[in-house]
């Protein structure tokens, strides 16, 4: 693998870019692998990073049904933000913020995280009284914040609807400096090209069909491309990981959904934060190329369907124009819809599942973009351990039997 | 609009009706001691299928609960029937 620098863009510029050579291999499939995973999306490429880089294990497959970063990984609106309320939850994603500041240099790939802030507003003065608490909260968790007043949001977001007309008006809100966008493609792509550099075998167009258990342990898969043994398996197949489950004979308290966003046709830079407006549900944010990215909540329908349906639509885009009337008139360019893992309590499952050398990460919900990294480095650490990293130990899946839930759906409110 | 039947009002607009959860779950028997994994069993568990599903549905202006049967893929509505008459 040739190092990117700026050096090497300069003497590609004057070869015409004929040398830049492909950024991973396409291998072919060996009959054995130490760790093999489940899932070509970012969480399964950067599992695969971190047990080469954290664990020295190089002799790992990633399985991949379709291409990388096509499922949620490219399906997601790059939001990255660690303004939780619980302490499991503070510690979790503000690992992932932190794994990501450092991402492009670790990589030696720009991910093009841009630490551009993130408000939520609040739109009642008891709202404004949740959110100093959660501003509070987030402080103690040794995450930034700050309470904003409505003048220094209007400073901030001028673009954002002040009016008398707004039906819910902007009274303050908690602003997270460090939280911002990155780029999804490069995410996916820049640890499939560190973990393949490393040794690990990248294999695309290949379906997981079944999961063999032998004595009660998970020796393996059966794919498409033939049968494949493995010392531990880990799984990280988001909105499928019921059907995963099914196939290898545990249970999970995951239902799948469809979520929705939307990114309009480029404008010059008019956006300066993600904003959440909390009574609408929606946020908003602006791309590097200049679209205006739009997400709000799940669809009503369980579904694995990747395409929305109307309500929500209705929903999100009635709810942008209110926020942004001055925007109203921009037009879509693309929506899409993916497959998201809801939990009962909005937090993810990290941990064993339940048959002997099979390792989950899953339950994200609509959150999972914001965790690839840290969803990695857990993930990782368990398959090359067997045991819990103390970030990941609070979310096994025994917390639903324990009654120990981690509810963020109930204390941050919105999840995405 | 994506158009259910409501087995007592008939067709109406998907926005009436409110998912309630998957068909098939009986609740523990509280008159005895119930195990921590029953209770989570019964409370979390989904078996979250892809293709043909069979939950209950509400049709909010009515307020009744029925059964609807439905692709969780290419989301076509497959049949509803009341939930204290089970199809033949």
């Amino acid at each position: 693998m040739s190092r990117y620098s700026a050096w090497s863009v300069f003497r590609e510029g004057l070869r015409k870019g004929k040398g830049w050579g492909q950024a991973w291999r396409t291998p072919t499939l060996k009959k054995a692998y130490d760790v093999v995973i489940i899932g070509g999306g970012g969480h399964g490429l950067a599992t695969a990073y971190y047990l080469t880089k954290n664990h020295r294990i190089k002799n790992v497959a990633v399985i991949e049904k379709g291409w990388l970063g096509g499922g949620n990984t490219g399906r997601n609106t790059t939001a990255i933000r660690s303004n939780y309320f619980h302490p499991e939850s503070a510690a979790l994603y503000d690992k992932s913020v932190q794994l990501y500041e450092g991402l492009s240099r670790d990589l030696n790939y720009n991910v093009m995280f841009s630490q551009r802030g993130m408000i939520v507003c609040a739109h009642s003065v008891p709202e404004m009284e949740m959110a100093a608490r959660q501003c509070n909260a987030m402080q103690i968790n040794g995450v930034d914040a700050e309470l904003l007043d409505a003048k220094q949001i209007q400073h901030l977001e001028p673009a954002l609807n002040f009016g008398a007309s707004m039906r819910y008006p902007i009274h303050g809100g908690v602003l997270q400096k460090r939280a911002g966008t990155g780029r999804h493609d490069a995410v996916a792509w820049g640890f499939a090209r560190a973990a393949d550099a490393a040794g690990v075998d990248i294999i695309q167009n290949c379906e997981v069909t079944d999961v063999i258990i032998q004595n009660g342990r998970c020796t393996g898969v059966n794919t498409s491309l033939g049968e494949i043994s493995a010392g531990v398996v880990g799984a990280a197949v988001a909105g499928h990981s019921s059907v995963l489950a099914d196939m290898a004979g545990y249970e999970l308290p995951i239902t799948s959904y469809v979520l929705q966003a939307f990114v309009s046709e480029p404008i010059k830079p008019v956006l300066n934060a993600v904003t959440l407006c909390p009574p609408f549900g929606t946020y908003v944010s602006q791309s590097d190329k200049g679209g205006l990215v739009i997400g709000g909540g799940l669809d009503r329908v369980p579904s694995y369907g990747q395409r929305g349906n109307m309500p929500m639509q209705q929903t999100v885009l009635s709810a942008f124009c209110e926020m942004y009337p001055s925007l109203a008139k921009v037009k879509l360019l693309r929506h899409w819809g993916g497959i998201v893992d809801v939990t009962p309590d909005s937090s993810p499952i990290i941990g064993p599942s339940g048959v002997e050398g099979l390792y989950l990460n899953c339950g994200w919900g609509t959150g999972g973009f914001k965790a690839i990294p840290v969803g990695g480095y857990l993930l990782a650490h368990l398959l090359a351990t067997g045991n819990h990293h103390d970030l990941s130990r609070p979310f096994g899946l025994n917390r639903f039997v324990s009654g120990r839930l981690i509810d963020e759906a109930a204390s941050s409110g919105i999840a995405h | 609009m994506q158009i259910f039947p409501c087995p007592f009002c008939g067709e109406r607009n998907e926005t009436e009706f409110h998912f309630a959860g998957e068909l098939g779950k009986i609740r523990p028997d509280t008159t005895a001691d119930v195990e921590a994994d029953a209770w989570a069993r019964y409370l979390y568990t989904q078996r979250n299928e892809k293709g043909h599903v069979r939950e209950v549905w509400m049709h909010i202006p009515c307020a009744e609960l029925f059964v609807l049967e439905r692709d969780s893929v290419t989301m076509d509505v497959l049949g509803s029937h009341p939930l204290r008459k089970p199809p033949k």
